[in-house]
């Protein structure tokens, strides 16, 4: 219990040598969690930028059919880079990043547990992007051949090939040791009173994210070190040709990749299930089954991964068994989204952007549940794989899902992070653009797919223009909308158009939590001492335990 | 099937819905069709049997999924407009109910059981590849595909027709609205007899690819080192198309599929007169010939007017060593490159170089017949014209260092 110790000479004499440092040092070396937060969003909001950049190069080329600006070669580098930056560049990074500020306040503890560890796994990513990026600029150009690397296509990469590897393996690095400290901070680090069935439930999402991601992004790394293998030593894990199997990649990626999915859904439940419960003034309906659905759909995570490849030529009965098991994550998903009903149902709701982006999760995340239903029953996934169904579906879960979330996220605890207010006119202006273009985006694609376009193509047959054309003007407004957003945040970080530092410590009055019994802004260190918990402070409502826990603290 | 007819495009062939001038323009680039029994926007009705239940089983499922988000997103707008703060100040309390949570987890456990019951019977249906009437070994290649019925020595690549090919490469300057099948047409379509329990045996010869046609519902993989069972019964004669629909590489939206299943006579006379006799290649530009030169963007394709020319040139003596090495350069770039690399050094084990290679140092004679034929790996090249393919060996021979004299035309054109 060193951090007890260290407690009883703080108050007096760590001011001096505790805050920030001044200048760019104090962002190198920094181990404080709301600093490593800090960068974790301003990388990952970076790294959303280019993301989006390289997207609409996609876009700008499908708006009508023809090959007009680039060739199929820089198309196929662009759809591929386009996935590695926003998933593991921007999902990932920004859920660790709200991780960062947000669990050590939400559990009372001063710190996350490893400080160094986690200015470490930061101070990673620049590096495993500058690699993943710097391939746009060799010979031969940036990889190619999908963000999936399905061999034997990815082993033509060129000499990006190595650099595309080993970014993956420092990636990989970095999301361990994020989930390593998190589990060790959640499990060891709570504030007295803090039992594990009373955590919020971000904090809850949050852990059980992390043992996903321990579980499966060193099956990632081994993955592509076979790749590495194969392409420089000699070796023939997936190649036919010396005796390997390439469906054997396919296997071994999904079994990370499924559970993956899941990495970048959770912690957005935890989001929604503490933004929701605020601003409709009412406790979380079916706490415990929330959490139980959540640990329901991490297990069923590693057991569907095969639906990824339903096309490969499976046996009849793994097609059949993977099929049953996908259906029933139907089932804990379906329970979430009637809970969250449920705890709006009589609430007193009032609609600030937070909640606004919250709803809009509900409500277009679901619709990617549905895709992803009819995905899972196997006949009909012959007809839907590998098509422009596909790229709606899973950008209906991961924008208006995932990345609806982290906006939501960030409107909801920027006061608290810097104590200034966002323009809530700008915020719901920036909401209702975002909803109206996301879904000009993405839901004609529907259409496309389902009538018969490809995924991964430069160009199309001349029946799909119509779906093409609005998607790529709905990608471009969303892309613009996006600026509204960050000016929004950048002025409350900054004090941009003279917005004060007036803010209670609990900004929005139905919030619960420890987060919101500290000053806005947070100083710098919070519950250097473990905090008493009040009542009220809990997301967790129990009738009967709840006044013995009460009794026992008192 | 003319009935769900693609016209017009989606705002088309619905104008009274969505009456917009723009729209309209729109509709009329939509001239063409791809995925006829969709209407534009629906998974495709199909002419098989197993083509109509997919679709069944998808319109299943879809309205299901209509009827649960009416439920629940009813119930959230009921709950935002009339729970807002304004109409209700005072929240309720309740915040748990074990009754009601077995009750929403059992009742979406049993609509899945009844979905899974016919999903899983079609499915059953779909993979029984028994008693087959005939069978077609279907290879991928990057980037094109070969038919092989097998028993009746017939064999013959299908690839991007040339003129496709000329209007898909980057600011061709044609207007591709107005070009028939865009993207979904080929020089040799597979024939089927309809009625007939077709087996295809899907198998690839380098990367990955997938075998799609959406009317018949059949998507499959082609993997190399592995020959995957699929299996169809066209109910009404027509052309139906597909494209690849695995990433493959640079052309992986140019490899289309064309089947065309016509009555049972009409294919026993196809197969009498195409059978032995070999299938040229409609013509000597490849699916895969290079993009327009960078340097005249807005010219329309001078190399592919070149080689449209060339059937007659190569019948006179002979190309200089320039004309050759130019052209060589643009055909290894298409064709080689993907796996020799830009500068020949390839990537071995899997792809050998060609710098200071044997092949390349040895006899003319031998590399030509590789290329024809293929090797391990390597695929064969026979559909490329003898001047394409004379003039991408005297590439090889003379570029990155090497110096092994000059093959023409007419060398290629002995060894067929």
């Amino acid at each position: 219990m060193a951090h007890q110790e260290t407690h009883a000479d703080h108050g007096h004499d760590d001011h001096a040598h505790h805050g920030p440092e001044k200048g760019i040092m104090r962002w190198i070396k920094t181990t404080n969690h709301k600093d490593l937060g800090t960068l974790y969003l301003f990388f990952a909001f970076t790294m959303f930028f280019i993301g989006g950049l390289m997207s609409l190069v996609i876009r700008a080329e499908l708006f009508v059919p023809g090959l007009q600006f680039v060739d199929p070669e820089f198309f196929n580098q662009m759809t591929t880079l386009h996935a590695l930056v926003m998933i593991f560049g921007g999902v990932m990074p920004a859920f660790v990043g709200l991780a960062n500020w947000m669990v050590p306040m939400m559990i009372g503890c001063s710190d996350l547990a490893l400080p160094r560890v986690n200015n470490w796994g930061f101070w990673i990513l620049p590096f495993a992007f500058g690699l993943l990026l710097s391939t746009l600029f060799m010979d031969g150009g940036a990889p190619a051949g999908g963000w999936t690397m399905y061999p034997p296509l990815v082993l033509q990469t060129g000499n990006a090939f190595p650099f595309l590897i080993f970014a993956v393996h420092l990636m990989g690095i970095s999301s361990i040791t994020g989930a390593i400290n998190v589990v060790v901070t959640i499990l060891n680090m709570r504030a007295p009173g803090m039992t594990l069935l009373k955590m919020p439930l971000f904090v809850w999402t949050w852990l059980i994210t992390a043992y996903l991601l321990i579980a499966v992004m060193p099956v990632l790394a081994g993955a592509v070190t076979m790749l590495l293998t194969d392409k420089y030593f000699g070796t023939s894990f997936f190649t036919a040709s010396g005796g390997g199997d390439p469906v054997m990649f396919q296997h071994i990626f999904w079994f990370f990749g499924h559970p993956e999915v899941y990495i970048m859904i959770l912690p957005a439940f935890g989001i929604v299930s503490t933004i929701i419960p605020t601003f409709a003034r009412k406790a979380l309906f079916g706490y415990d089954s929330m959490v139980y659905a959540t640990a329901s759909i991490a297990f069923l995570s590693f057991i569907v991964w095969a639906h990824h490849m339903f096309t490969v030529g499976m046996p009849l009965a793994g097609e059949l068994f993977f099929m049953f098991a996908t259906m029933l994550i139907a089932v804990p998903t379906g329970v979430k989204v009637f809970n969250w009903v449920a705890t709006m149902w009589r609430g007193s709701i009032t609609f600030e952007t937070p909640m606004l982006f919250a709803l809009g999760f509900v409500f277009l995340f679901t619709i990617g549940g549905f895709s992803g239903l009819m995905l899972a029953v196997t006949p009909v996934d012959f007809q839907y794989h590998d098509t422009y169904f596909v790229v709606a579906h899973f950008h209906y879960v991961l924008v208006p899902g995932a990345v609806f979330s982290i906006i939501a996220a960030v409107y909801y605890w920027i006061p608290k992070w810097t104590g200034r207010m966002y323009n809530e006119f700008w915020g719901k202006v920036h909401f209702w653009l975002s909803a109206i273009f996301i879904n000009i985006t993405f839901f004609p694609q529907h259409f496309a797919g389902l009538a018969g376009m490809q995924r991964r193509v430069p160009d199309y047959a001349v029946q799909f223009t119509d779906w093409n054309v609005m998607s790529s003007v709905g990608a471009f407004g969303f892309f613009i909308a996006q600026f509204i957003f960050i000016f929004n945040m950048l002025a409350s970080c900054f004090g941009w158009f003279g917005r004060r530092q007036d803010l209670p410590d609990r900004v929005w009055e139905g919030a619960h939590g420890l987060e919101w019994t500290v000053p806005s802004p947070a100083p710098y260190h919070t519950f250097e001492d473990p905090p008493r918990i009040g009542e009220g402070e809990l997301t967790a409502v129990h009738d009967e335990v709840d006044a013995l826990d009460h009794h026992r603290l008192a | 099937m003319a009935k769900h007819g693609w016209r017009g495009g989606w705002f088309g062939t619905r104008p009274a819905k969505l009456a917009a001038g723009a729209a309209l323009a729109l509709a009329a680039l939509s001239a063409h069709a791809y995925t006829q029994s969709s209407g534009g926007y629906n998974t495709p009705v199909g002419v098989t049997e197993i083509s109509r239940e997919v679709y069944g089983l998808h319109m299943l499922i879809y309205w299901v999924c209509v009827v649960i988000g009416v439920l629940v997103f009813g119930t959230m707008i009921y709950s935002i407009i009339f729970h807002r703060r304004s109409k209700n100040p005072k929240p309720a309390d309740f915040h748990e109910s074990t009754t009601v949570e077995i009750i929403w987890t059992a009742i979406p456990f049993v609509i899945l059981i009844a979905m899974a019951v016919p999903a899983a019977a079609t499915l059953i249906r779909m993979e029984d590849t028994r008693n087959a009437d005939m069978s077609v070994k279907i290879t991928g290649y990057q980037w094109k595909w070969e038919y092989e019925y097998l028993g009746e020595d017939l064999r013959f690549f299908s690839t991007l027709t040339p003129e496709l090919n000329k209007a898909r490469q980057l600011r061709s300057g044609v207007d591709v609205t107005q070009v028939p099948n865009y993207l979904v047409d080929v020089d040799n379509p597979l024939v089927l007899p309809v009625g007939k329990k077709v087996r295809f045996l899907v198998t690839s010869n380098d990367v990955i690819h997938s075998w799609w046609v959406p009317e018949i519902a059949v998507k499959k993989d082609a993997i190399p080192g592995y020959v995957n069972e699929v299996w169809t019964r066209i109910d009404e004669p027509g052309t139906y198309r597909g494209v690849c629909a695995e990433l493959c590489g640079r052309d992986h939206g140019y490899m289309p599929i064309v089947l065309k299943a016509v009555p049972e006579a009409e294919f026993e006379a196809w197969l009498a007169q195409q059978k032995g006799q070999e299938v040229a290649s409609a013509a000597p530009v490849t699916a895969t010939d290079v993009p327009v030169a960078a340097a005249a963007p807005a010219e329309p394709a001078p190399e592919q007017q070149m080689a449209a020319a060339e059937p007659a040139e190569s019948e006179s003596a002979g190309l200089s060593k320039d004309e050759l090495m130019a052209k060589g350069e643009s055909v290894y770039k298409a064709n080689c490159m993907a796996c020799h690399q830009a500068n020949g050094a390839g990537l071995p084990p899997s792809f050998p170089s060609l710098v200071g290679s044997a092949v390349v140092k040895g006899p003319a004679d031998a590399q030509i017949a590789q290329v024809l034929k293929g090797k391990n790996l390597m695929p064969p090249f026979a559909q490329l014209s003898d001047p394409d393919i004379a003039a991408v060996i005297t590439y090889t021979r003379n570029a990155w260092g090497n110096d092994a004299g000059v093959v023409q035309p007419a060398q290629v054109a002995a060894q067929r």
